[in-house]
């Protein structure tokens, strides 16, 4: 928590030149090969150079004076703990003599020196442990707290790219092996420096011989800790891919089961799981060999030191050169010293980990929220009439991905306040992107679109949404109760509102038919509600917030007749007069418009009122007549 | 994801019930151990010599103290620290040895019981499904599986090691000098006692502190999958405000942990480190009046030091097989739920099997009911007895209300769900007569909510099909889904799609869904609204194509409107969970004022919407 242990990881990245794709700034670009298509496919977010240390600086920086506070109770408390074997060293050379001279004094002081030590070490370890704590735990609270914020402040855009397990997995898995680190292992390896060192010192004053030697133990521990640290890490790596890839099979089969038990795939996902779960077994055990392999050794250099400083210590001793006392200081000293390397290696795992996981939040932080928020806002007019509709002018605008590919050629459109406007055409000819602009998902490439003559991006985002309202085809429900679900198209809205938004769209019926009604909790049991409600139900949402323009962007695809009609009595009467734009593979949602749009590859092909266009000889009156002819059949025959 | 609060809400382990349980709980893991038992044993004892060389080490410390440094004997001196160096290998080697002993099998361990787990779950009801989410079946299936291997390789063999230890340690030291050895003796009654309660108070936070945890997941994931409702209404600050109270508590809940970890730490650091001082006060009056040598000191206070270890991971040691237990618990929970039966869950009194054989083909209801096994059990129940009649090669258009059970009705034809009372035959054949397996080759599926699996679209499609079916019959089955967009994608029929491919839309689902259920020409067919994300244009195509497919298979096919409906030779009413009329399209819209409602919603609409 120190200043050089926060920034020494990424310095030793780059000096051991870390293959492993684990740790370190620089593996995130080597991991997605260059040009090896959208960097999105792979998990690797381009991450800016020295993000993650930047990240890290960033976090702690507020916390400075607090950090130091730890530091310095760990520092006294390492120091506390550590005199024991010095006052071992002083009974056994002053003390006992002394005493035998019949002066209790050194060893009185002895005994007070102790009680002293041992007390201050439990107190400051108690100080130090709760002001780490409270560290860890605001970095983690600002941490998630960032992450949620930015990835609510992204584009919808880049949500549609970035799966939503992998933006939900940055903020459990990454940030959970963030706090192993910071709650265990980083108090650790500070425990286990301070030690060394302490130590170190300790023993070069107690003898300069013996504490020389075991400085130079260090050498060869070192090398051992590096050489673990890089096979660790290549497996370790090998290991994560390798648990992902059995997270990945047993998430799919469990949220797909109806499938998988209707296409009797049980057998062969079995084999498929057994390939998975074996592979991850096997690299699981050899990680666990390396860390064997690697507390044998350390094990060995550090009782072979010990070995070698009894022997020449004990020689001088014998030889008299040296006090006995201190030769007992020393064996204690050295006991405490090689005591920690074990625990060593644990940390090294929890870092690997969390150096992994902190890049790839770097990454997702780094990522610049493509719709951001106006820097000087700018209200809307007061409305022009009494109706409640606001005009939508589309001026110059084209979208295009970052990637490149065109979704719309640059057109101009002009929606007059309170008018029903209905865009059909095929999958894939940009009707979902029109009316994302016209909700500000994704900002145009070029050109500009107006409410009432005010830029979208000068809007303030509360002003945006209480203009403009957009429902989709997938209805989900928070969870809660049905009644807050409804409410979070207005959170103010009385009981009375949202049953008046309900008995609209016509879902009163199936609400009050629920166990608890309105507050039917639709996570808990016998909360089953159809996809057709569930659309019912963000329908109200949408009556409730009452907006100036409301989109339905293929919004009733679930819902049967009847609650298709429902939905447009509620245009002409709970919505009227205000500005709607309908999204809709059914023709018989235009039967309420007063224009449509037709478009094809991007571009608006044909526009006018349905009558003229069911008259005139293009596109709509085709796909009307085909419309006209199933219902036909339908009907009569 | 990993801690979300099972939906059985399990009591937090409370008083010494719970830890007579936890040891009950843990020996459920047997079976699975039993075939490492030789090793793991011989692993323990192992650990033990290990442990216990370390003790000898002090020894070994006095003998050269006492022996050839006071007798200044410098030969002496070398064979001392050649014992100390042999002691040490063997040290390093045992404990290397026991490692090595338990990596595999250990992990062995873990994956056997990975492995059972996902085989168990593929195996068990939808309806547990339906009331797990997949997250809690996961985090039991990852982290609670990795706490357990973790328990067998430490805490399970170093409780016994670390007592023996303690024990062997204490014998020593009370041997060599009994006053000294008692002074010492003294905090370890005390360090495992607060230990022991630590560990009950710590669970307790911990357990709480986990489910607040899943709670602030729960909201991630949420405002996730969310993203466009939130960003939509602008409630990304009530959001922001809900996450930052949970996230506030959760740190609230933390740095209780932390106090309590603290106090423990304090205790665990201080109590021995008097109980030494103490010695070595005493001690040195002895060394002084000759009662006691200096060696004898020094390994003493060097035996002192190797227990400290020992007696203070008592407390954590505990803690992890606490944990261990509840992971256990957790993993049987899911373990001891009944898998599908094979054969009917209840025996239903007469209609044996071929009855009425003359017009027992195709697909027939007789008088099933159904009601949600998680359902209040004096409830009205989903289906209230529907009797129907799918004829062979006829396609069954089932229309309802919203909600009026369509869905369910066909979840039971391939036993996703067991029908409460009724039956429900094949051909003549009573499903549950039948194999699963057999009944599910019989029968080919379309969800209301096309799922693909990470796999290339070929093999999403082809799921549907014998392992025979090739190249000729995927084409067929895109054909008629009208799925020619296959082609255009980057790498056609080998595109990798689900979670780890490429997204496709959901009308792109729907129609890949559809040509799974169709490629592999299946005798019966159950439809549940598969058009629904298509365009017109789009729609008109497949249903062409369909009505060729369909021509010669039995079809129940759930229909939301009437261009869905005209694939159908009858249709059927579902209404109040029965069966309330059966006939063609114009039939129906003459004679049922419901029907002509759900068709064109003008009928008698007014009074209904209007009470």
């Amino acid at each position: 928590m120190t200043a050089p242990t926060t920034t020494a990881p990424t310095d030793d990245d780059h000096e051991n030149g870390n293959g492993n794709g684990l740790g370190g700034p620089d593996s995130g670009r080597a991991a997605a090969p260059p040009g090896d298509g959208d960097p999105f496919d792979h998990d690797a977010l381009p991450t800016p150079p020295r993000a993650t240390a930047t990240l890290l600086r960033s976090l702690l920086s507020p916390l400075k004076a607090r950090v130091v506070l730890a530091a310095v109770l760990l520092l006294l408390q390492q120091a506390a703990v550590q005199a024991g074997p010095l006052l071992v060293a002083y009974a056994i050379d002053r003390a006992v003599p002394a005493f035998r001279d019949d002066d209790h004094g050194p060893l009185i002081a002895v005994a007070a020196a102790y009680a002293l030590c041992a007390t201050a070490a439990g107190a400051l370890q108690y100080g130090f442990v709760l002001a780490s704590a409270r560290v860890n735990q605001d970095v983690l609270l600002d941490l998630r707290g960032r992450i949620f914020r930015h990835a609510q402040a992204l584009s919808v855009d880049f949500h549609e790219r970035y799966t939503s397990g992998r933006l939900i997995s940055r903020s459990t898995t990454d940030v959970e092996s963030l706090r192993e680190l910071l709650g265990e292992g980083l108090q650790e390896l500070i425990t286990v420096v301070l030690s060394f060192v302490y130590i170190s010192v300790l023993l070069l004053w107690l003898d300069l011989g013996l504490g020389a030697v075991a400085v130079a133990s260090f050498v060869p521990l070192y090398l051992l800790i590096r050489l673990y640290r890089r096979r660790a890490g290549r497996i370790y790596g090998v290991r994560s891919t390798a648990i992902a890839a059995v997270i990945v099979k047993f998430a799919e089969t469990m949220n797909g089961i109806r499938p998988v038990r209707a296409f009797r795939r049980e057998s062969v996902n079995d084999t498929a799981f057994r390939a998975l779960n074996s592979r991850h077994e096997r690299v699981n055990g050899d990680a666990i060999l390396e860390m064997a392999r690697y507390v044998v050794g350390s094990r060995l250099v550090a009782n072979t030191a010990v070995a070698g400083i009894v022997l020449w210590g004990a020689y001088r001793v014998a030889a008299g050169s040296l006090a006995l006392g201190v030769l007992a200081a020393a064996v204690l000293y050295l006991r405490r010293l090689y005591d920690p390397i074990d625990r060593l290696g644990m940390f090294l795992n929890s870092y690997q980990s969390a150096a992994a996981s902190l890049e790839k939040v770097a990454g997702l932080l780094a990522q610049v929220p493509s719709v951001p928020e106006p820097a000087r806002p700018r209200s809307l007019p007061a409305p022009a009439s009494e109706l409640p509709g606001r005009e939508v002018v589309f001026d110059d605008v084209r979208f295009a991905y970052r990637t490149g590919g065109e979704v719309l050629p640059s057109f101009s459109l002009t929606l007059p306040a309170g008018q029903t406007v209905a865009v059909v055409g095929s999958t894939g000819a940009g009707k979902s992107t029109l009316v994302k602009l016209l909700a500000r998902f994704y900002d145009p490439t070029s050109g500009r679109v107006l409410l009432d003559g005010v830029d979208l991006r000068e809007l303030p985002v509360p002003e945006l949404r209480r203009g403009v309202v957009m429902v989709t085809q997938e209805a989900f429900l928070f969870s809660g109760t049905v009644a807050e679900n409804i409410a979070i198209g207005r959170p103010d809205a009385s009981r009375a509102d949202i049953e008046r938004a309900a008995k609209a769209i016509g879902a009163h019926d199936f609400i009050s038919a629920l166990p608890d009604g309105y507050d039917t909790d639709v996570r808990k049991r016998g909360g089953r509600i159809s996809a057709g409600q569930r659309q019912l139900v963000a329908f109200a949402r949408a009556l409730l917030a009452d907006p100036a323009v409301l989109i339905l962007d293929e919004a009733t695809s679930s819902l049967d007749v009847p609650g298709e009609r429902a939905v447009q009595r509620a245009m002409h009467t709970v919505l009227r007069g205000r500005t709607a734009v309908v999204v809709a593979h059914r023709l018989s949602t235009v039967e309420i418009a007063d224009r449509v749009l037709v478009m094809e590859h991007g571009r608006i092909v044909e526009d006018g009122s349905p009558e003229r266009l069911i008259a005139d000889t293009g596109r709509f009156a085709d796909l009307h007549r085909a419309w006209r002819d199933s219902l036909v059949r339908g009907h009569a025959g | 994801m990993a801690t979300t609060p099972a939906p059985t809400e399990e009591a937090a382990g409370t008083g010494s019930a719970a830890n007579r349980s936890a040891v009950r709980s843990l020996l459920r893991l047997w079976p699975y151990v039993r075939p490492v038992r030789a090793r793991l044993s011989i692993a323990a004892v192992i650990a033990v010599v290990a442990s216990c060389t370390g003790l000898v080490i002090p020894l070994a410390l006095k003998w050269i103290v006492d022996g050839p440094v006071a007798d200044r004997d410098t030969g002496g001196v070398w064979l001392g620290a050649l014992y100390l160096l042999l002691l040490g290998i063997a040290e390093a080697v045992l404990f290397g040895l026991r490692r090595w002993l338990v990596a595999r099998p250990l992990a062995g361990v873990e994956a056997a019981m990975r492995a059972d787990l996902y085989r168990h779950l593929q195996r068990l009801p939808v309806a547990f499904h339906d009331r797990w989410p997949s997250g809690q079946l996961l985090s039991r299936g990852t982290t609670d599986l990795m706490l357990l291997r973790m328990f067998l390789a430490f805490p399970l063999t170093f409780l016994l090691v670390n007592s023996v230890t303690i024990l062997v340690g204490f014998l020593i030291m009370l041997a060599q000098d009994w006053t000294l050895g008692l002074v010492l003796l003294a905090p370890a009654v005390p360090v495992v006692i607060v230990c022991w309660l630590f560990e009950k108070r710590y669970s307790q936070v911990a357990r709480q502190a986990q489910d607040q945890v899943g709670d602030l997941t729960t909201l991630v994931e949420e405002s996730v999958l969310g993203i466009r409702i939130i960003k939509g209404f602008g409630r990304h600050r009530s959001q922001a405000l809900a996450f930052r109270a949970l996230s506030r508590e959760l740190r609230g809940t933390e740095l209780v942990k932390a106090r309590l970890l603290a106090g423990i730490f304090a205790v665990i650091t201080t109590l021995p480190e008097l109980a030494v001082g103490a010695a070595l006060v005493l001690g040195s009056v002895q060394v002084a009046d000759g009662s006691l040598s200096a060696g004898t000191l020094v390994a003493f206070l060097s035996t002192a030091l190797a227990l400290r270890w020992p007696v203070e991971s008592i407390g954590f040691l505990l803690a992890m097989s606490q944990e261990a237990a509840t992971a256990t618990e957790r993993y049987f929970e899911v373990m001891d739920a009944a898998p599908e039966p094979e054969t009917a869950p209840v025996p239903r009194p007469g209609g044996g099997p071929g009855a009425g054989a003359g017009d027992g083909g195709g697909l027939r209801f007789e008088g099933v009911r159904f009601r949600y096994p998680d359902a209040d059990p004096g409830g009205v129940p989903v289906l209230d007895g529907v009797d129907l009649h799918v004829r062979h090669g006829e396609t069954m258009a089932l229309v309802g209300g919203t909600g009026s059970g369509k869905t369910t009705l066909t979840a039971l034809v391939p036993r996703l769900h067991e029908v409460t009372e009724g039956r429900i035959t094949l051909d003549g054949v009573d499903i549950t007569d039948m194999p699963r397996q057999t009944l599910r080759a019989l029968v080919a599926v379309a969800f209301e909510e096309p799922t693909l699996f990470s796999a290339s679209v070929g093999e999403n499609v082809l799921m549907g099909a014998a392992d025979t079916a090739g190249e000729a019959d995927l084409r067929r089955a895109l054909d008629i889904a009208q799925a020619d967009f296959v082609h255009a994608l980057p790498h056609g029929t080998d595109t990798q799609v689900g979670e780890q491919g490429l997204s496709l839309s959901g009308g792109q689902r729907q129609r890949l869904a559809l040509a799974r259920a169709v490629v592999g020409n299946p005798r019966f067919l159950v439809l549940d609204d598969p058009l629904s994300a298509l365009d017109v244009h789009t729609e008109a195509l497949v249903e062409a194509a369909l009505r060729r497919v369909l021509a010669g298979t039995t079809a129940l096919v759930v229909a939301h409107r009437p261009s869905t409906v005209l694939l159908a030779d009858r249709v059927a009413l579902l209404s109040g969970g029965r069966v309330t009329a059966v006939g063609t399209h114009h039939e129906l819209l003459r004679t049922s004022a419901e029907y002509a409602w759900l068709m064109s919603g003008r009928t008698e609409t007014t009074e209904r919407e209007n009470r």
